[in-house]
């Protein structure tokens, strides 16, 4: 049977809403050169890297043109997963297991105070029927809410108690800037930018980078006594027209799920995951998106939340890191929920770290109106 | 295979992306010194000693921090040369780029790598690989790599 | 356990200047289509979706997205590989990465641009580096001649030598009906062609084109059990980026990126004498003189012979090593494909499918793919 691929090492550098000091190169080489000083390794043990980034996030026509010298990449085999840090995972794990590689290194990076986010996002919308109407994610978000509390009987309040849960658990956590201690009132009283959804509920631009490495089992033992192995991965893509989508539903979201599942063999999700990292970029995704990863039936994400089993003190934490929402950029956010659920397999996730032991967590991440792509992944400590 | 005579229709965006491009630390210190000082740096591996134009934070094969900078230039020989005749629409500001020009890559004295910068001649019978150039700069500066006009030959 | 992949169906799109008829989506499907009806296929068969392209250059941010009802990725595991002119080759080794790790049993992986929506030259020079190459970048055009200017100087190489490459090229596209260009030309017609940037003559620079490439890599349980074609094994890839400016790199006098991509491959392959051991290659070649500094970086003669190679002949459809069968992408280029182009082309020699352009008994075959700063990706493939 094939080796299995593990998670040696990580480094996050603090998210922030513009980091005027850094260049794009400053951002991802403090990551990457912070990791390998960390485990010890030296660049000639790195064999490839797998990044992740946007042309459109960063302004430039091939975005990981700006990083290769500070990412390894010199005379070295690099390939950009333009989408979500979770899928740039899972491709760095097919390359190690394809038996060519056996060690990874995935970067994330984006800038995005260096762009028109408004801009940016419309340009994801087909020229054709959906740019003209000025849609962007957040009003595309908005538009899924509205569906998803329609169809559920939901009430905006519980989303707004989901959002302002994050944000105040965000504020354990040093690397991100959207932490503070936040009531459902705060929430609704907050500027409302597409009805349903207010300013608080709904992801903030940030600059960051972070990195993880990867290696075979072979040689893993090298550099951690705590090897975080990967058991299971699934991708799976919606329908494109918010049109053809039923909206209530996260339908990509629950075949991910069931492939990482059925790799990883867990047959009840709600008891054999010790801990979610999912990338919330708005409130709703909160109660939407442990329904269709089967942590609970349909309609039901809101009494999970109010039930407490989902804090962080909680019987299965939900993104005790504060999220997305707590203030991560795109791309960065979904590799940084995989290497938040390492840490807290590690017991090393400080302020942030849950008391129960966690053996497995679960890592979700997605790019695209309305989360069209979605890739989960199971993490283990055995 | 194209179907024939049905009338094809299109949309037009045009589209207008601004971005501000963070220089961050090092690179604004590269363009404070053209437009303060008339003085051109490059940033050296603290490894290999290569002194690196564009300054950046890493030598890519030592993997290693650049760690000091070191004045370079304004001399420095003509490596590569071009005389550019097409016209085409420039993105930096949104109108066709006049022709014709002349732009080359020059290793200018004390450095490793190669700037990409105009030059003052546009006839490809005056420019010749290894010919000795100098950095003109603008009277108005502002910060930018524009505040070098372009390369001159010397002599 | 590393297992063997093998690309068992390809598919193109006839290129062209501007397609009018077909939006993004339908341009693919159009490739993707014709790729399932090569490989005796349905849909339903493929398990993951693998794709990529510039995005800048038609405009649209997350393309993949759009394009799910014409790639078939609905429902699928589907990946966004975006390398900038490498991409095609990217995509193609994302799919043996997809295979040989064991997940997937079908994979199919494509490489797209429709030129014609947006402004090429815009959307290149919006690549180079915003703080110092844009405001003197001049698209592809102006890198290669920047780099022509330097290899002449250094070995001797003449624009005659040049031309020879572009004559070659597209003297073979008349055999290839997916082509763009088809239309033979002498070795006059070049050097009096419209001057862009000294050296670079109009009929030295690849066109650009609308065109969508398709190809499907399987393993080998599912290629014997499911397909009626003898499969192109990848037998080495290896793929090599380097330093982010173009005034970094020793450009054309040293193609490094891929002299250190060759000898992984090669090494990888077993190949000790290229010339000899490659039975034909589809080397990306954005213009005349990049194929002659191919040439010696990929060890075919010695760096700086590249002219006297092409003088030989060895790289003609008659000689030791034809070398762009198909025409090369001096007479297609549809960015996000091209290299994938190169890597269909060769498993299509290597299965005896390309028609009036093949080589007789090809059985190993050499693919590059070019883009971002000089990078390259190299894939050899065995014929079964």
């Amino acid at each position: 049977m094939s080796e299995r691929v593990a998670i040696v090492g990580y480094y996050q550098s603090r998210c922030e809403p513009e980091k005027r000091e850094d260049h794009i190169t400053d951002l991802v080489y403090e990551v990457t050169s912070g990791l390998l000083n960390k485990i010890g390794m030296d660049i000639s043990e790195v064999d490839n890297i797998v990044s992740c980034s946007q042309d459109f996030l960063d302004g430039r026509t091939i975005s990981n043109r700006t990083i290769p010298e500070v990412e390894g990449a010199y005379l070295k085999s690099e390939a950009k997963v333009a989408g979500d840090g979770v899928q740039a995972v899972f491709y760095g794990m097919m390359r190690i297991l394809s038996g060519k590689y056996k060690t990874c290194l995935v970067v994330a990076h984006a800038k995005m105070s260096e762009g028109a986010q408004n801009v940016i996002a419309n340009a994801m919308f087909d020229p054709f029927f959906q740019r003209a109407l000025g849609l962007d994610e957040t009003i595309a978000g908005a538009m899924q809410a509205r569906v998803y509390l329609e169809r559920y009987g939901i009430s905006e309040e519980k989303m707004a108690l989901a959002a302002a849960k994050a944000l105040s658990q965000a504020e354990k956590n040093a690397l991100v800037f959207r932490g503070r201690k936040t009531t459902k009132e705060d929430v609704l009283n907050s500027r409302m930018l597409a009805s349903p959804l207010h300013e608080l509920e709904v992801f903030a631009p940030a600059d960051g980078a972070c990195a993880l490495m990867l290696a075979t089992e072979s040689v893993a033992k090298k550099w951690t006594s705590s090897p975080v192995w990967l058991k299971g991965a699934g991708v799976s893509m919606d329908r494109y027209y918010l049109g053809d989508r039923d909206l209530a539903e996260a339908r990509a979201l629950t075949e991910a799920a069931s492939k990482a599942y059925k790799m990883a063999d867990i047959i009840n999700p709600a008891s054999e995951i010790d801990l979610v990292e999912l990338s919330d970029y708005f409130s709703y995704q909160l109660l939407q998106y442990p329904e269709a990863l089967g942590l609970c039936g349909a309609g039901e994400g809101a009494s999970l939340i109010e039930s407490g089993k989902a804090d962080a003190d909680g019987e299965q934490p939900v993104n005790p890191s504060g999220g997305v929402l707590g203030g991560n950029p795109l791309c960065v956010s979904g590799l940084n929920r995989v290497i938040e659920a390492t840490k807290q397999i590690r017991r090393e996730a400080g302020k942030c770290q849950v008391r129960k032991q966690v053996k497995t967590a679960l890592a979700q991440g997605s790019y695209g109106p309305c989360g069209q792509n979605q890739c989960v992944m199971i993490l283990s400590a055995i | 295979m194209p179907e024939t005579g049905i009338e094809l229709l299109e949309i037009k965006c045009p589209a207008n992306y601004p971005y501000n491009y963070s220089a961050g630390k090092l690179l604004s210190f590269f363009f404070r010194a053209l437009r303060d000082e008339k003085k051109i740096y490059g940033r050296k591996c603290s490894r290999c000693g290569k002194v690196y134009i564009p300054p950046r934070p890493a030598c890519g094969p030592c993997f290693a921090p650049t760690n000091e900078w070191v004045e370079v230039g304004p001399e420095g020989i003509l490596e590569c040369f071009t005389v550019v005749y097409f016209s085409f629409l420039d993105p930096m500001t949104g109108k066709k780029r006049p022709v014709p020009y002349g732009y080359g890559l020059i290793k200018l004295d004390n450095a490793s790598t190669r700037i990409q910068h105009f030059l003052s001649e546009s006839d490809p019978k005056k420019l010749k690989v290894g010919m000795r150039v100098t950095a003109v700069f603008n009277e108005e500066r502002e910060g930018k790599l524009s505040d070098i006009k372009w390369f001159k030959p010397v002599g | 356990m590393a297992r063997r992949a093998g690309i068992i169906g390809t598919g193109q799109t006839y290129h062209k200047s501007k397609r009018r008829d077909v939006n993004i989506v339908e341009l693919i499907y159009e490739a993707v289509s014709s790729c399932l009806k090569d490989a005796e296929l349905d849909i339903a068969d493929i398990d993951a979706v693998i794709i990529g392209n510039m995005e800048h250059f038609e405009g649209v941010y997350n393309a993949d997205l759009w394009a799910v009802d014409g790639t078939g990725a609905f429902g699928k595991h589907a990946i966004k590989i975006t390398t900038g002119g490498t991409t095609g080759a990217s995509v193609a080794h994302a799919g043996f990465y997809h295979i040989a790790s064991g997940m997937f049993e079908a994979v199919l992986c494509i490489g797209w641009e429709k030129q014609s929506d947006g402004d090429t030259t815009a959307g290149l020079i919006f690549q180079s580096d915003p703080l110092f190459e844009r405001a003197t970048m001049s698209g592809a055009i102006g890198t290669f001649a920047l780099a022509a200017s330097e290899y002449m100087n250094k070995f001797g190489i003449t624009e005659e030598q040049a031309a020879k490459v572009a004559v070659k090229n597209r003297g073979n596209a008349l055999k290839n009906p997916y082509a763009h260009l088809r239309k033979a030309i002498t070795v006059e017609d070049v050097l009096r062609s419209t001057p862009l940037a000294y050296p670079i003559k109009l009929l030295d620079m690849c066109p650009t084109s609308d065109g969508a490439c398709a190809i499907i890599v399987a393993s080998e349980e599912f290629a014997r059990k499911k397909s009626p074609n003898k499969p192109a094994w990848f037998k080495a890839l290896a793929t090599r980026h380097d330093q982010p400016f173009n005034s970094d790199l020793p450009l054309l006098i040293n193609m490094r990126s891929l002299q250190s991509a060759a000898k992984e491959a090669y090494a990888q392959a077993g190949i000790i004498n290229p010339l000899k051991e490659i039975d034909v290659a589809e080397i990306y070649e954005p213009c005349t003189f990049a194929e002659l500094s191919w040439y010696e970086a990929l060890g075919f003669c010695e760096l700086g012979g590249g002219g006297r190679l092409m003088d030989s002949g060895a790289t003609e459809m008659s000689g030791e090593l034809p070398v762009n069968p198909s025409g090369g992408v001096i007479s297609t280029n549809c960015i996000g494909a091209t290299a994938l182009i190169r890597v269909a082309e060769a498993a299509m020699q290597v299965m005896g499918k390309a028609g009036e352009h093949q080589v007789p008994g090809a059985k190993i075959a050499l693919a590059t793919g070019f883009g971002g700063s000089f990078w390259t990706e190299i894939t050899i493939l065995e014929g079964d």
